[in-house]
């Protein structure tokens, strides 16, 4: 059993109630405790940053004294939203890499009785966990439902990569811990060049124009790699890309139908769980279609040896029934 | 070096570069720019914005005040860190763009609203509710600033709804006086600095 520090942060409790959900179902099959911590509060996002520093700041810190009052045992804190894996990991890292904002928040945080000594936790994304803790051997042997067939494009999207403080992944633009994972499950995975790019962030309510071009970017090219489904590893991707793809369609007189899941939902289902208990379903592009594919996916069959008729000279072979050729075309 | 938010007789002694460095959470390295242009040729959203980030910063270096807290750049940076990775002086690119807007904000040198009204409406849900809330956050922007995107949007609104992604209410923390003291003071703190 490995326990962690457990921050699930806003989205989860709203918008990607089928992240929560699903990571439940497969740290639980991998034996990873969750401890959250208790009465945490929102990371602010991209937003509190641009208002006021000091306090964007403190509220973040606020989370991580909580936390630390809360190690036991263990003084890694796992977030599965990408925002508040960044905004944790941001304010731990200038904390010590600019003391004074360290003594500045702590000066803040005691109007509330708590402290935090920066460096005193290690921030860490669920994929990191997944991955460098729990390991795909791991994960390999929990598999019992391959998702042989299902073309999955990994989606990563910025802030899990970038702009890693600690040096947790193998690239900032092209980290293939999630495509390793996805394999490690059976699916088909595609080579997708936009894995890191950007979803468009908060551009949606500010500036629409912006995000839908980025999103078209992401889905035209998952379309091209002939994506069944996308796996994100963030909520606000998620969102994004299910929620506005019929304004950009509409924007852009396109017609993607990109279901875009997370990538625990998958695993839950290599796992086992029902669709269901998953949160699928959920999501406004459907994903019944891509689904499908892996509950029709032929089982693997065993190479037979190759009937010694093939490598004579080519015959004509009877025609599939059902086909009738219109001589006249033939004749032509 | 950077520091945060220096007393307001130093803040006069430094030239808008510094200022900005020194308004910059962590160690900034604006000032080790060498206008090499990796950012804005690998910035997602740089079309759209009026100044390319190596523009702004040579803009800063300028000295040029009012050009630069009006451009719209750091508000169209959608905070992907593609240039701060690729930077080779390291310049911690996406907190700079944070420190521009707040400096606009407060200066009131940015005259459109939809980008700082929306950051806004998201703090003072967290201030009052100590989470995010995003019905109300919605809700309330979408009226003001994308009303007639509000029919075409309305299919999603009751998905999100229907498929109960979106709560109607929102959840307050328990010890939001906590929170409220500790904001309180962070504001106390930064103000003294300004």
């Amino acid at each position: 059993m490995s326990e962690y520090i457990f921050y699930p942060g806003c989205s989860l409790e709203s918008s990607a109630k089928s992240y929560h959900d699903s990571l439940n179902i497969v740290c639980e099959k991998v034996g990873i405790t969750l401890n959250e911590i208790d009465d945490w509060n929102c990371c602010g996002a991209t937003e509190y940053f641009g208002i006021n520093l000091t306090p964007a700041y403190a509220l973040i810190t606020r989370n991580l004294a909580l936390a630390a009052e809360k190690a036991n045992g263990t003084n890694t804190v796992v977030a599965p939203c990408s925002a508040c894996y960044l905004n944790l990991a941001k304010a731990d890292y200038y904390m010590r890499e600019q003391p004074k904002l360290g003594t500045q928040v702590n000066l803040a945080l005691e109007a509330g009785g708590l402290s935090y000594k920066p460096g005193s936790l290690e921030i860490r994304h669920l994929l990191d966990v997944l991955i460098y803790d729990i390991g795909l051997d791991t994960i390999k042997s929990n598999v019992v439902r391959p998702l042989t067939g299902l073309r999955v494009a990994p989606y990563l999207g910025c802030m899990v990569p970038r702009p890693d403080y600690e040096k947790r992944w193998s690239d900032h633009e092209h980290p293939v811990e999630l495509d390793l994972l996805l394999e490690a499950l059976g699916a088909e995975v595609i080579d997708f060049p936009l894995k890191t790019h950007c979803c468009g962030g908060h551009m949606p309510h500010i500036g629409p124009e912006t995000a839908y071009e980025m999103l078209h970017r992401l889905l035209t090219s998952a379309d091209e790699h002939k994506a069944d489904i996308m796996a994100t590893v963030c909520p606000m991707c998620q969102m994004n890309v299910d929620a506005y793809q019929g304004e950009t369609n509409q924007y852009f007189g396109t017609n993607h139908k990109m279901p875009i899941v997370f990538f625990t939902q998958l695993i839950g289902l290599a796992f086992g769980a029902t669709p269901k208990e998953l949160g699928f379903g959920s999501e406004l592009v459907s994903a019944k279609k891509a689904l499908a594919k892996i509950g029709t996916a032929p089982p693997k069959t065993k190479k037979t040896r190759k009937s010694k008729k093939k490598a004579g000279l080519p015959m004509p072979q009877p025609l599939p029934t059902g086909i009738r050729i219109n001589e006249e075309e033939v004749i032509r | 070096m950077s520091q945060l938010t220096p007393p307001v007789h130093e803040i006069e002694d430094l030239t808008l570069l510094e200022e900005v460095a020194a308004r910059t959470a962590g160690v900034s390295r604006l000032e080790m720019c060498i206008q090499c242009g990796t950012c804005g040729g690998s910035c997602p959203s740089a079309d759209d914005m009026d100044h390319t980030p190596r523009q702004l910063f040579a803009m800063l270096r300028a000295g040029m005040r009012e050009e630069s807290l009006k451009s719209n750049t750091p508000w169209i940076c959608v905070s992907c860190y593609h240039c701060v990775v690729r930077c080779p002086q390291n310049v911690h690119i996406t907190d700079v763009m944070y420190t521009i807007k707040g400096m606009a904000v407060s200066s009131s040198m940015y005259e459109s609203g939809t980008a700082s009204e929306f950051s806004q409406t998201f703090v003072d849900m967290i201030e009052n509710y100590g989470r995010s809330f995003e019905f109300g956050l919605a809700t309330r922007h979408y009226l003001k600033h994308f009303p007639l995107r509000l029919p075409g949007m309305a299919s999603m609104g009751i998905g999100l709804l229907t498929k109960q992604r979106m709560a109607i209410k929102p959840t307050r923390i328990k010890n939001m006086k906590q929170l409220t003291d500790i904001l309180d003071r962070a504001k106390e703190l930064g103000a003294t600095h300004e």
